[in-house]
């Protein structure tokens, strides 16, 4: 299907290399430092530009939602290929749910036009609700197919492998549709210093939740507050040797005196 | 708004209900004396063992004809509520077609989702779920806001499963409205990938495999003890992404929770993601090169050695006890 145009969805989450923490005001994960492109939507983002090449040409923009104006993770996508952005940034989108979340991708979805795909990661990294992908499907009035393993375009219509509990079943869906695609799917390419430089030059736009006329958002309007934090009870650790030839035999004495051996 | 009436989101495999349903309708019925299930698919077939673990209806879609289960559910659902059935909680497992119909319903009801969660409390009109973040130490309580039905979602293994021994539900039939274009999407072909051995979320015995096993044909390491040991071969999320074994390996927050007497992290650091899945074993082996790795702090047993020496002397030695 020459000239397809695909959506992705993308989000910018700090360097999962680095331990997490939470406001202490808020309890709500503290995103205040640089955020990066989340590893599971370069995935999408592969996806989508070698889904577009193999159509014969197509265009793949980005939608992302941060509450701070951060566009560094968005530059990594645009880098790759993608040809422009939509960035929902607003201070009154922190602490959103992940329902408010699905209608405010949905309105930069509408803001770039109704694209033939749209294509989300499974989870994000940081946050994993693991919702996003088939609310907004449903927000927009969309078919889905999540959890994606394998993802083809035929004529007009995508097919799908998508994981399931015992295997993976085949699924054929016509366009348009919300895809979710699983980490692993295909390899994402990394940058050129081409991409990288284009990339400053690409037009990311930015809106707020009002202008896509979503409310309300934020805090007041997820359905849910925090109850409590506590820590949990650690588990402790126990003995930790070096091998120097012999640990096998400890490990042989460990299962020895569980009985499971 | 007490919680009188709660629904749980019921699976069955291979003509049984799935261990993850009993678990969420034994907590279900802790909750609340009026207790559902809603089984997208032949539900008659489950009455029985739904109503032994507490169910004392059970919804039954029959054969989807080939809909995909999030849309045709969550339908489903929507329209038994509108037509004043109304549940106070929902419970559904943490996995592909339960978060599919959770996420679908949740926009239909404009409600909003605490997935994740290991635990759920009721105290009068507040219900609280509770998820682990970082990796488990940390506990984050949730209440819901505004009216129900609520919508909640679990980890496998969070309740255990104990029968309450009531009789087979009752089978109410229900059908799934029109779902237009949302419900384009068909299956036209189902696969099972065939395993032997014990089921990983099963197994007494668990041995997982990591990227420090260096390459992917190491992994036959892997299966061979796990094989020695009757136990089940898993994966870290790093060499599934890596395409060394299928998803159905994987370990931790996107792939299984485990629970079993002896879990065996060979080559694995232990990010969040995996410790996640298996900080629930009763024991932990670790063996890993780096003494720094954060696996060494869980493991009841950690060795700092190379895997591609202390593995094979294991197998030879677990071989020679015969």
């Amino acid at each position: 299907m020459k000239g397809m145009k695909i959506v992705v969805c993308v989000k910018q989450i700090p360097d999962p290399a680095t331990p997490g923490s939470l406001d202490t005001s808020t309890h709500a994960l503290k995103r205040d430092g640089k955020l990066i492109l989340d590893d599971s939507d370069a995935y999408g983002v592969e996806m989508a530009l070698q889904l577009a090449a193999s159509a014969g040409g197509g265009e793949v923009s980005i939608v992302s939602m941060a509450p701070n104006g951060e566009m560094s993770g968005m530059r990594t996508a645009l880098a790759m290929g993608a040809v422009r952005g939509v960035l929902v940034s607003d201070p009154a989108l922190a602490g959103s749910d992940a329902l408010t979340t699905a209608k405010v991708l949905a309105g930069a979805v509408q803001k770039i036009g109704m694209p033939d795909l749209v294509i989300a990661a499974t989870e994000s990294t940081d946050g994993y609700t693991g919702t996003v992908p088939e609310q907004l499907a449903e927000v927009l009035g969309l078919p889905s197919v999540t959890f994606a393993k394998k993802v083809k375009i035929e004529g007009a219509a995508v097919k799908i492998e998508r994981q399931t509990e015992s295997g993976y079943d085949e699924v054929e869906c016509p366009l348009p549709v919300l895809v979710s695609v699983t980490a692993g799917v295909v390899e994402p390419r990394y940058p050129s210093f081409k991409g990288i430089m284009d990339a400053k030059k690409k037009e990311i736009v930015t809106v707020t939740a009002a202008d896509l006329g979503v409310s309300p958002v934020g805090w007041s309007g997820a359905g849910q507050k925090v109850s409590s934090v506590t820590q949990a009870e650690a588990r402790k650790a126990g003995q930790v040797i070096e091998d120097d030839g012999e640990a096998h035999a400890k490990i042989v004495a460990f299962l020895e005196n569980l009985k499971v051996i | 708004m007490a919680v009188n009436n709660i629904w749980v989101f019921a699976q069955g495999a291979n003509g049984a209900a799935t261990t993850f349903t009993l678990e969420l309708l034994t907590k279900a019925r802790s909750l609340a004396s009026n207790v559902s299930a809603f089984v997208a698919g032949d539900g008659a077939s489950l009455a029985g063992e739904l109503g032994k673990f507490g169910a004392t209806k059970v919804y039954s879609t029959g054969d989807l004809g080939g809909r995909l289960v999030g849309v045709a559910a969550s339908a489903a659902m929507k329209a038994l509520i509108d037509g004043g059935d109304k549940p106070d909680l929902i419970l559904f497992p943490q996995n592909y077609d339960g978060r599919d119909t959770l996420a679908r319903l949740s926009v239909k009801l404009n409600s909003t989702v605490l997935t994740n969660n290991i635990d759920i409390s009721v105290n009068g009109d507040e219900v609280v779920a509770t998820t682990p973040i970082f990796g488990g130490n940390v506990l984050f309580a949730t209440a819901f806001t505004g009216a129900g039905p609520h919508l909640a979602s679990f980890r496998p293994k969070s309740f255990a499963a104990e029968p309450s021994n009531g009789a087979a539900a009752q089978v109410v039939a229900v059908a799934v409205p029109d779902t237009g274009v949302t419900g384009a999407a068909k299956v036209t072909a189902v696969h099972v990938e065939e395993s032997t051995g014990p089921k990983l979320d099963e197994a007494n015995i668990v041995v997982s495999g990591g990227r420090g096993l260096g390459e992917s044909k190491n992994y036959g390491l892997v299966e061979e003890l796990a094989k020695l040991l009757h136990g089940a071969p898993g994966a870290s999320r790093a060499i599934v992404d890596a395409g060394w074994v299928p998803y159905s390996y994987q370990v931790g927050q996107t792939g299984k929770v485990v629970k079993p007497s002896v879990y065996i992290a060979a080559g694995i650091s232990g990010a969040t993601q995996h410790m996640v899945g298996m900080k629930g074993s009763k024991n932990i082996i670790a063996i890993n090169k780096d003494k720094e790795a954060p696996i060494f702090a869980v493991a009841d047993l950690g060795i700092v050695g190379d895997v591609h020496k202390v593995l094979p002397k294991l197998i030879e030695a677990l071989k020679a006890r015969g």
